[in-house]
């Protein structure tokens, strides 16, 4: 199964982020934490008296998995009643931090305040105890369960179910009117949709009486109106006294509802902002370690023969449910297009539709004149042959046999390449020569060709399956999410690749979400909403239009 | 994040993690014997003399470890693909009947290794055949092939029974067997070789089928590391999207890995059938497909661990039965319950003294070059 793309959240100024203020609570709590939240805003953060004790403190925290220094020496204070944004790109240590908050790591020094009381987090029932709660990107949810099973998991109180059925359903009650919380105890979790069965774990976190509720990247699985809904829920709790945590890479959920900001680059906290003091510029640069201008150095197109062709092409995913509806469109010799879009809108099952990956439903798909498919069937080894490279948007699962030593993975796809065999045998000799020169031309580190994959960083890892598809000197090349996790170095020396690919003549589908990507990179554009091109902005065309279409909002204006 | 926690160095996980594994089996076998009132140090003294005190007991200890290897090896082919083939015992009955079909057919007019290779071959095929419908199964239908191979066991044992019973067996024979094939059908000892060594064979039954075992052993050397369809076992085995995303056939890996790992199982027919009894008897697989999950799992699927892994399993075969002879309080049963120790803790607890093994050796970072230079 295909992972889920890494969300985009809105765009430009389109986002479907309204809500900037608090609800008033329908009914005040007693003893709620409430009034702190008017003091922390009305006092500087650094004021030495009458600060509250924070909720959690960090100090110090140190993380190394072998030599990866995944935290250094953060030193990191949330404020009680507060939305505290931690904000960082992919891999810059904000999840392993909140997991050694959270008990599943453990940190090699440091201290961990709760309340201004240090406390030893050995386990996440540690952190239970002490009131945090965590919301994982991932669902830690038993599908197949009722809503109030799944709240009952591990507190059931004894060994018969029905006394804490009784005791959570009475809470779940009070729980869901004091929040707004709405959902229904004894609905079955696959039924539920994705913003539901989130409310679910928060519902847990609740129950299990958390004060600070960590959410690690929450937007990333829900639709913008979900996403919405969840950021009025966040507020909520705010008001009630809680304390949120939220980890994204994405500004504009940060500046939407967050009251403090930490900025988390490459394992350290680079700084902390009031949320209404900074502004996204100076939070991406902060983000990056520079200012943050994606430019790419390319001339102007010579867009050749058409390459690649797409004809009214459906794909439906595994439940059936259409990805990709009616799609058409060209990709020339010697031009890059860039397909836009809010993740999950499609563009992983096209990249997938076209690389022989996912069958197709209905529709053509034609390279160099000639169908893909063989009487229906599709075949990635045959389209690799007729010259079709595929850098997949997902690295880890597709694109990479972590367990592999890098030189198997310079060969993957390509292992019935006769230059890599002398009959049925693997030429080891050849095949570690050719992983030597891609790990010279590509900068690759440590310059291991029989390091385990799994042991490279996901930069690096990236520029292995980059090396292995652009340099077999393809047609055609499909690029998912070139850069995602990649260090700022990394990402030039990638675009700079593809626009010498470009150059050479060949003709390159990109997709990503990041839109500042594909529109420093392409040469069209293509926007992509709920599985249908919704309109091909100029090159040139800001931001906010671009971000209009990705809402589905461009829609009619586009037709 | 997904980084790993350290990777153990490699004598770590192929040499001390099993060694630890085994003394703790034995540890506790100790506690068991003094439980029956025997003395423990002794009852290794007769298992380790047993197993490898003289020509004939070292010949007895190879004979069963030859079994194991076969097994082992199919066990492991499978494993590196990401299927677990449990039905190692039916392929085993199933690769008997194409061994007895060899040597029925041959043994009165063709010398012995003649008869071999073609029964080795029908032995393989035999025992394919007997894989080939779980694999279909799990390939085409996506049903489980832990399920098919067992379900595969069961069948493999009433057919063959049915087919001794009514088919093979001699009229007038009141067992359900072959008749004993001539010697153009029986492998030679090796006695031979046991004297280069000094060794006296004695009565064991180690045969040329050893040698065989020790081919495949290469040959699946060669498979998993150094051909291309080694290379796409693995990577299915290892990231089944990944296998996806390259191309590599799912339907036509999972069956020709299955007949291989089937054609393996049913090698070891040649053992028991060609090399020992001299005819195909009911039950002669006696439990050894079983014994390859144990072997495969503690020789961590690669072949000299698997040789290593038959080894130990053949003197606790061996050892054990002289353990019984010699000291009558412990049992056949005791016997097998130390074995079960012995996969027990190599198999099943694999990962108990791993946590530990990492924060010994792992915690301390040796100075890799270039660490976390490009990003992460």
């Amino acid at each position: 199964m295909p992972r889920m793309a890494a969300p985009y959240f809105g765009c430009g100024n389109a986002g479907p982020v309204r809500l900037r203020r608090p609800w008033i609570p329908r009914r005040p709590v007693a003893g709620s934490t409430g009034p702190f939240v008017a003091v922390y805003r009305d006092r500087p953060m650094n004021a030495p008296t009458a600060v509250p004790t924070p909720a959690i403190e960090l100090v110090g925290i140190d993380k190394r998995f072998g030599p990866v220094h995944a935290n250094k020496n953060i030193h990191l204070s949330v404020a009680k009643g507060s939305i505290h944004g931690i904000i960082g790109e992919n891999g810059a240590g904000k999840s392993t931090l909140m997991s050694i908050l959270y008990g599943f790591y453990h940190a090699d020094s440091g201290q961990i305040l709760v309340n201004g009381q240090e406390l030893r987090i050995t386990d996440s029932q540690t952190a239970i105890r002490a009131g945090i709660g965590m919301v994982h990107q991932h669902f830690m949810l038993v599908e197949n369960f009722s809503v109030l099973e799944n709240v009952m998991l591990g507190v059931e109180g004894g060994v018969l179910l029905k006394h804490g059925e009784t005791a959570v359903r009475a809470a779940l009650r009070g729980i869901e009117q004091e929040y707004g919380l709405d959902v229904d105890p004894d609905a079955i979790i696959e039924e539920l949709p994705v913003g539901k069965q989130q409310r679910v774990e928060i519902l847990k976190a609740l129950y299990r009486g958390a004060e600070v509720l960590i959410l690690d990247e929450p937007t990333g699985v829900l639709t913008p109106a979900e996403a919405d809904h969840l950021f009025k829920m966040l507020a909520q709790l705010k008001a009630q006294g809680k304390t949120v945590i939220l980890i994204t890479h994405k500004l504009r959920e940060i500046m939407a509802i967050t009251d403090t900001v930490s900025v988390m680059r490459r394992g350290e906290v680079v700084a902390t902002r009031k949320t209404a003091e900074t502004t996204m510029a100076e939070l991406a640069e902060l983000m990056v370690g520079r200012r943050v201008l994606l430019r790419v150095e390319k001339g102007e197109a010579k867009p050749g023969p058409v390459v690649l062709s797409v004809e009214n092409l459906t794909v439906k995913d595994g439940r059936g449910v259409t990805m990709v509806d009616n799609v058409s469109f060209e990709v020339r010799a010697g031009e890059i297009v860039g397909i836009a879009g809010v993740a999950g809108n499609g563009q992983s099952e096209l990249l997938e539709a076209i690389a022989g990956i996912r069958k197709a439903s209905s529709g053509r798909i034609i390279m160099n004149g000639e169908p893909v498919d063989r009487d229906g069937r599709v075949d990635p080894a045959l389209l690799r042959k007729k010259g079709l490279a595929h850098v997949p948007e997902d690295r880890h699962h597709m694109g990479l046999v972590l367990a592999f030593e890098e030189n198997e993975n310079a060969i993957l796809g390509y292992q019935d390449d006769p230059k890599y065999l002398k009959g049925p045998f693997l030429d080891i000799d050849a095949i570690r020569k050719d992983a030597v020169e891609k790990i010279e031309k590509y900068d690759i580190r440590p310059a291991d060709p029989r390091l385990k994959t799994a042991n490279f960083s996901g930069g690096n890892q990236q520029k292995i399956v980059l090396a292995r598809e652009i340099e077999r000197d393809p047609a055609c090349l499909l690029v998912g999410q070139p850069t995602r996790g990649v260090d700022i170095g990394a990402i030039e020396f990638i675009h700079k690749r593809l626009v010498a690919l470009r150059d050479e003549g060949k003709a390159i589908l990109l997709v990503s979400v990041e839109l500042d990507e594909i529109r420093s990179l392409s040469d069209r554009i293509l926007v992509m909403f709920a599985g249908t091109i919704v309109g091909e902005p100029e090159a040139h065309a800001d931001e906010q239009e671009i971000g209009l279409m990705m809402a589905g909002i461009g829609r009619e204006a586009a037709e | 994040m997904s980084v790993p926690l350290g990777t153990l160095p490699r004598w770590v996980n192929y040499g001390l993690l099993p060694l630890l594994n085994v003394a703790v089996a034995f540890a506790i076998s100790g506690l068991v014997v003094l439980f029956i009132g025997e003395n423990p140090i002794e009852a290794v003294q007769y298992l380790v003399v047993g197993a490898l005190g003289d020509g004939e007991g070292i010949a007895f200890t190879l004979y069963y470890a030859t079994n194991f290897i076969f097994t082992g090896l199919a066990v492991a082919v499978a494993f590196h693909g990401g299927l677990f083939n449990i039905g190692g015992e039916g392929q085993i009955y199933l690769g008997g009947l194409g061994v007895a079909f060899a040597a029925l057919t041959l043994d009165r007019f063709m010398p012995w290794y003649v008869t071999a290779v073609v029964a080795t071959v029908a032995a393989f095929a035999f025992g394919a055949l007997w894989a080939l419908i779980p694999a279909w199964l799990q390939a085409k239908r996506g049903s489980h092939i832990v399920i098919t191979t067992i379900m595969f066991n069961f069948i493999a044992a009433a057919l063959m029974v049915y087919l001794l019973v009514n088919v093979i067996k001699p009229p007038g024979n009141m067992s359900p067997q072959t008749r004993l094939f001539e010697e153009g059908g029986q492998l030679p000892k090796l006695g031979g070789l046991m004297q280069w060594f000094g060794l006296d064979i004695g009565a064991a039954p180690f045969n040329v089928s050893f040698l065989i075992a020790l081919v495949a052993v290469v040959a699946v050397w060669l498979l998993i590391w150094r051909t291309r369809f080694g290379y796409e076992i693995r990577t299915m085995g290892t990231n089944a999207t990944a296998a996806v995303y390259a191309g590599i056939p799912y339907v036509k890996t999972v069956v020709v890995t299955m007949l291989i790992s089937g054609g393996l199982a049913g090698m070891m027919a040649l053992n028991p059938v060609m090399g020992d009894a001299g005819k195909l008897q009911i039950d002669f697989p006696a439990g050894a497909g079983f014994v390859g999950i144990a072997v495969a799992l503690m020789g961590r699927s690669h072949p000299v661990g698997i040789v290593i892994a038959s080894i130990l399993f053949g003197v606790l075969y061996q050892g054990g039965a002289a353990l019984a002879f010699d000291m009558p309080n412990i049992s056949r049963e005791v016997i097998i319950l130390i074995q079960g120790l012995v996969i027990l803790f190599a198999g099943a607890l694999e990962h108990m003294f791993r946590p530990a093994l990492i924060a010994l050796f792992a915690a301390k970072p040796k100075s890799r070059p270039a660490s976390a230079a490009g990003a992460t």
